[in-house]
């Protein structure tokens, strides 16, 4: 019986750090973002690497295929994951002006995982990929004991 | 004064796609971290990062807890005239940190 007790308190130190995203809130955070318009598998490229030793800083880039002309550029980079603590990792807003949709900077990952990338156009397409992620060093284990 | 590294080229031909990086020092403490006395040390994280081109923002970018520490950001322009592109990070605990750079368009 102690040894339950042991056992399900340590569940519970274990709870701040997994309780978070999952897949059904990324889910949600995505249907947030596209309103429910038609997500397309093209166009859209994120680079992440799959093997990722050290969860604090993931480098990651998300290029679009976009003539990035006033009549057609890419309005916004979304990008989410399953399973952070929240599903959102950043938004970015680009225009014309940008000349390249491009992005790059580092992210933290709390486990292995899906991270999701959605581009908006200014026609109000949505192009979106997906990478699967496996990390060694998870961002949030590191508590400061 | 925050530490702030901004590379961008110091010269551009009109029209030129120049890459803008961006890197801030700062913790990104996401509020789920537990400290030595075990209780969560308190979120303080960059909401928000911006740029713009002699006043007019090229650039935005929201932050979520889920970014890596010193913020490390890079990006895209397209070089339409001389004059300075600011940066701009702000977020909790009122941090507010501006740097600028000249450019030279020709």
């Amino acid at each position: 019986m102690q040894r339950r007790v042991f056992l399900a308190g340590l569940a519970v130190t274990v709870l701040p750090c997994a309780a978070g995203a999952t897949p059904d809130s990324m889910a949600a955070a995505i249907q947030e973002v596209t309103k429910g318009a038609a997500l397309q598998p093209v166009r859209i490229k994120l680079d992440i690497p799959p093997l990722v030793e050290n969860g604090n800083a993931v480098p990651l880039t998300v290029t679009v295929e976009s003539p990035m002309s006033e009549a057609d550029h890419v309005r916004a980079i979304h990008v989410f994951n399953e399973k952070n603590p929240q599903p959102h990792v950043f938004n970015a807003w680009l225009s014309p002006r940008n000349g390249r949709a491009t992005i790059s900077t580092r992210i933290k990952l709390a486990d292995a995982q899906k991270v999701v990338a959605i581009a908006e156009t200014s026609k109000g397409l949505f192009f979106t990929v997906s990478a699967d992620v496996i990390v060694t060093i998870a961002a949030c284990i590191e508590d400061i004991t | 004064m925050a530490n702030v590294l901004v590379n961008a080229p110091k010269t551009a031909r009109k029209g030129d796609v120049v890459e803008i990086k961006a890197l801030i020092l700062h913790p990104m403490e996401t509020g789920y971290r537990a400290g030595t006395n075990g209780r969560l040390i308190p979120r303080n994280i960059i909401e928000r990062f911006s740029a713009t081109w002699n006043g007019v923002e090229i650039f935005r970018m929201d932050f979520s807890p889920a970014i890596a520490a010193n913020p490390y950001v890079a990006f895209t322009a397209v070089a339409t005239e001389t004059g300075t592109i600011a940066f701009r990070w702000t977020g909790d605990e009122n941090f507010a940190v501006e740097h600028q750079v000249p450019i030279q368009v020709t």
